[in-house]
C-alpha cells in the first residue's frame, strides 16, 4: 500500500491537469452554438422550432419517434405555437394512430401523441436533448453546464453535422465516421443532405442550418416548459431578494438594542 | 423541561386555564418557541431552519407529485413525464423536489460540519447528535429510494448497484438481496416497495426531527464559544440568552430566505444541473450506463466503498484473517457505513474537554483538512474506478477514518487549547463593544 500511496501522491501532482480531458468523454468533438434559448432569459425561437419541426417531419420521423410529446401542445405558448387548425391538419396528413376502440388505424388527431417508431431500432427523440450533455468541464464537474447548459441541443446539431464521410463494415453492419458520437462510429446513416428540405420562408437549408433547426426543435420536445419555468425562476428570484432585504432590515432593527447599536 | 431557566407560560383567562388544564399545549407551543437561545449564535446556525424548510417542502411537493404519479416499471417513466408536461405547475413541483433534496443535502452537510467544528455532539448533547445521525442516514435512504423512482437508466442501474451491496453480506447476503428487492434482480417489486417507503421515512424523520428537537431544548443550544449558559437563576441565564422568538426566528428567516434566492435561481435557470442525462432515458435492463454515478450528496461514501479494493493490504489482511470471509466487496461496505458510524462515534471518540474548534489551535487544522477531505471524497467518487483516482480514494479514505479514530482521541490529550471566555455574555461584549449587555433588556 506504501507503494501504492507514494505513487498516488506523484500522480496527484502530475495529472491535476491533464486529468481535465480523461474526465471529458474521448475525443468527442461538441460544438458550441449559440442557441436562442440559452441563459435564463433565453427564449425559444419560434420559426426555428417550426423548421425544426419540419426537418423531423420530413426527415427524422421515418425511424424516430417522439412517443412522448402530445401533439397538441404544438400550439401551446413558448413552443412553436402553431395555430390550433394547423396543428389539427398536421396530425392528419403525417401520421396515423391505432384506435384500440376502432381496433383500427385513423389519421392522428392533436390529442393524440406523436406515434411510436421502432424503425431500424432508433432511440425516441423526445427526451433526447435532456438525455446527452455536451459539455462536461475540467474534471468531469459539469462546470461548464453552469454557463452553457446541459449541451444536448449542441450535441444533436454537432452529431448531425459530424459525418466526416469515412464509413467501414463490421460484422455486417455498416458504420459511419462521426465527430461528436462517442467512439466515433455511429450506425445511423448521415441523415441530412444539404437542400434536402425547402422551408416556405426561404431559411437556409445547408445541412448545418437545418442541424441546429431541428435541435432547438428538440430541446423543446425535451422541455416543453422551459420558458414558463424561467419565467417562474426569475419572479421567485425577484421577490426572494425583496424578501431578503426586508428580513435584513428586520432583523437588523430587532437585534440594534442588543447589539447596542441603536 | 429542565435546563436553562425561563419565564413559563401562565395561563389569565378562564378558558386559558380551563384548556391547559386539560391539555397544555399552548404552554408547550410557548415554551418551545420562547426558548432561551444562547444570544451569540453566529450564521452556521440558521442551517437547521433551512432543514426544517427542506423537509416540509419535499413533503408538500412529494404528496402531490403522488397524486400523478404511476409506480409501475411500464408507466413510471411516462407518468413522471405525464407531470412535466400536463399537470397544471407540474415542472415546477418535479423540479422543486428533485432539487429540494440536493438543497437538503447541502444543508445537512454543512450543519453536520458545523456540529463537528463547534463540538455540538459533545456531552451533554450525544442524544441529539445521535439523532441526528438516524435523521441522516434515513433521509440517504429515502433520497436513495426517491432516485428510483422515475425509472430512468441511473435510477434502475443505481438501485441495483446499492441493493447490491447488500449481497456482499457473507453467507445472508443473497437472500437478504432477494427479500430487499422482492424478486431475483430490480423489477416492478422493488419500484413499489421503494416507493411506498418513499412516502413512509420522511413521516419517521418528522418524528425524529421533533425528537432532535426536544433533546437540544433540554440541554440548550451549543454556540460558537461551546461555553455553557449560566443557569443559577433567570437573571443569569437572561444575560446569556435572547428568546428563540423574535430573535432567532427572524434571523433564521433571513439566512432561508437568501438560501432560497440560490436554490430557486437553480430550479428556474437550470434544473438539471445536480442531474444525470442519463436518467432522462428510460431504464433498460439489458443496457449498461458507461458510467454508474450515484447523485453528488453520496459521492463521499460511495468513494470509500470502492476505496477498498482487492488489491489494498488492510483488505488482503482482513480476507486472510476471516478465512476469506471478508473479501473486498463485504470490506468496502463496511468501511461505507464505518465511516458514517466514525461520525456518530464522535463524542466518545473527542478527547478533549474544550467544545469548540475556536479555542482548540491545532484542531482547527486537521478540522480544515477534514472539509477538504470530504470534498476530495465527492469529487473522487465522480471519477472512473482507475488510477490515479483509486490511490487517491484510498489516502482520502484512510484520513475520514484517521481523523475520527487516531486525531479526536489524540489531540485532546497533547493540543493546549486556547483561553476560553467565562460567559456567552463575554463573548457577545466582546464582539460587540460592552455597551450591547448594559441593556440587555430585550425588546418587546
Amino acid at each position: 500500500m506504501f507503494k501504492k500511496l507514494a505513487t498516488g501522491a506523484a500522480f496527484a501532482l502530475a495529472l491535476i491537469p491533464a486529468a481535465s480531458f480523461a474526465a471529458g468523454g474521448g475525443e468527442q468533438h461538441i460544438t458550441d452554438y449559440d442557441f436562442s434559448f440559452e441563459g435564463p432569459f433565453g427564449t425559444y425561437d419560434r420559426n426555428q422550432l417550426q423548421r425544426g419541426l419540419q426537418v423531423y417531419t420530413e426527415v427524422c420521423a421515418a425511424c424516430h419517434g417522439l412517443k412522448l410529446v402530445p401533439i397538441r401542445t404544438l400550439s401551446d405558448e413558448g413552443g412553436p405555437q402553431m395555430p390550433e387548425d394547423q396543428v389539427r391538419a398536421y396530425a392528419a396528413d403525417n401520421f396515423s394512430v391505432y384506435d384500440p376502440a376502432l381496433d383500427e388505424d385513423r389519421p392522428a388527431k392533436p390529442v393524440d401523441n406523436f406515434p411510436e417508431n421502432n424503425n431500424a431500432g432508433a432511440p425516441d427523440l423526445s427526451m433526447m436533448a435532456k438525455a446527452r450533455a455536451g459539455f462536461h468541464g475540467p474534471y468531469g464537474l459539469g462546470l461548464n453546464q453552469l454557463f452553457k447548459g446541459m449541451g444536448g441541443a449542441e450535441y444533436i446539431a454537432s452529431l448531425l453535422a459530424g459525418y466526416t464521410g469515412e464509413e467501414k463494415e463490421e460484422a455486417g453492419t455498416i458504420f459511419y465516421e462521426n465527430t461528436a458520437f462517442p467512439g466515433g462510429w455511429i450506425s445511423m446513416a448521415p441523415p441530412l443532405s444539404d437542400e434536402q428540405v425547402e422551408f416556405a420562408d426561404g431559411h437556409a437549408n445547408d445541412v448545418e442550418a437545418m442541424s441546429q433547426d431541428v435541435a432547438a426543435f428538440l430541446m423543446w420536445t425535451a422541455e416543453p416548459k422551459m420558458m414558463a419555468r424561467k419565467q417562474a425562476g426569475f419572479v421567485g428570484v425577484l421577490f426572494l431578494t425583496v424578501l431578503s432585504v426586508l428580513l435584513y432590515l428586520t432583523n437588523k432593527k430587532l437585534w440594534a438594542p442588543v447589539k447596542g447599536k441603536d | 423541561m429542565s435546563g436553562i431557566p425561563h419565564d413559563h407560560y401562565e395561563p389569565k383567562t378562564g378558558a386559558e386555564k380551563w384548556l391547559h388544564s386539560r391539555l397544555p399545549i399552548v404552554g408547550l407551543i410557548y415554551d418551545t418557541i420562547m426558548i432561551p437561545t444562547p444570544k451569540n449564535l453566529n450564521w452556521w446556525w440558521i442551517w437547521g431552519i433551512v432543514l426544517a424548510f427542506c423537509l416540509a417542502l419535499q413533503i408538500v411537493t412529494g404528496i402531490v407529485l403522488v397524486m400523478h404519479y404511476t409506480p409501475h416499471v411500464d408507466m413510471a417513466f411516462a407518468s413522471v413525464e405525464h407531470i412535466m408536461r400536463n399537470v397544471n405547475g407540474g415542472h415546477m413541483l418535479r423540479y422543486l423536489h428533485m432539487n429540494g433534496a440536493s438543497l437538503f443535502f447541502v444543508a445537512v452537510y454543512i450543519h453536520i460540519f458545523r456540529g463537528l467544528y463547534y463540538g455540538s455532539y459533545k456531552a451533554p448533547r450525544e442524544i441529539t447528535w445521535i439523532v441526528g445521525m438516524l435523521i441522516y442516514l434515513m433521509m440517504m435512504g429515502t433520497a436513495f429510494m426517491g432516485y428510483v423512482l422515475p425509472w430512468g437508466q441511473m435510477s434502475f442501474w443505481g438501485a441495483t448497484v446499492i441493493t447490491g451491496l447488500f449481497g456482499a453480506i457473507p453467507f445472508i447476503g443473497e437472500p437478504i438481496q432477494t427479500w430487499l428487492l422482492g424478486g431475483p434482480a430490480v423489477d416492478n417489486a422493488t419500484l413499489n416497495r421503494f416507493f411506498s417507503l418513499h412516502y413512509l421515512l420522511p413521516f419517521v424523520i418528522a418524528a425524529l426531527v421533533i425528537v432532535h428537537i426536544w433533546a437540544f431544548h433540554t440541554t440548550g443550544n451549543n454556540n460558537p464559544t461551546g461555553v455553557d449558559v449560566r443557569k443559577g437563576s433567570k437573571e443569569e441565564a437572561k444575560k446569556d440568552t435572547l428568546p428563540f422568538w423574535p430573535y432567532f426566528v427572524i434571523k433564521d428567516f433571513l439566512g432561508l430566505a437568501v438560501v432560497l434566492v440560490v436554490f430557486w435561481a437553480i430550479v428556474g435557470f437550470m434544473p438539471n444541473y445536480l442531474g444525470h442525462p442519463d436518467n432522462y432515458i428510460e431504464a433498460n435492463p439489458l443496457v449498461t450506463p458507461a458510467h454508474i454515478v450515484p447523485e453528488w450528496y453520496f459521492l463521499p461514501f460511495y468513494a470509500i466503498l470502492r476505496a477498498f479494493t482487492s488489491e489494498v493490504w488492510v483488505v488482503q489482511f482482513a480476507s486472510f484473517i476471516t478465512g476469506g470471509i471478508v473479501d473486498a466487496k463485504f470490506f468496502g461496505v463496511i468501511a461505507m457505513f464505518g465511516a458514517i458510524l466514525a461520525m456518530a462515534l464522535a463524542p466518545w471518540l473527542d478527547t478533549s474537554r474544550v467544545r469548540s474548534g475556536r479555542y482548540r489551535p491545532m484542531f482547527k487544522w486537521w478540522f480544515a483538512l477534514l472539509v477538504i477531505d470530504f470534498f476530495a471524497l465527492m469529487w473522487l467518487g465522480a471519477m472512473p474506478a482507475e488510477e490515479p483516482y483509486a490511490s487517491f480514494s484510498l489516502i482520502a479514505s484512510a484520513y475520514w477514518f484517521g481523523y475520527f479514530f487516531v486525531i479526536l482521541p489524540l489531540l485532546g490529550v497533547i493540543e493546549k487549547p486556547l483561553p476560553q471566555p467565562a460567559t456567552i455574555e463575554e463573548d457577545f461584549e466582546a464582539h460587540y463593544g460592552k455597551k450591547s449587555s448594559a441593556e440587555a433588556t430585550p425588546a418587546e
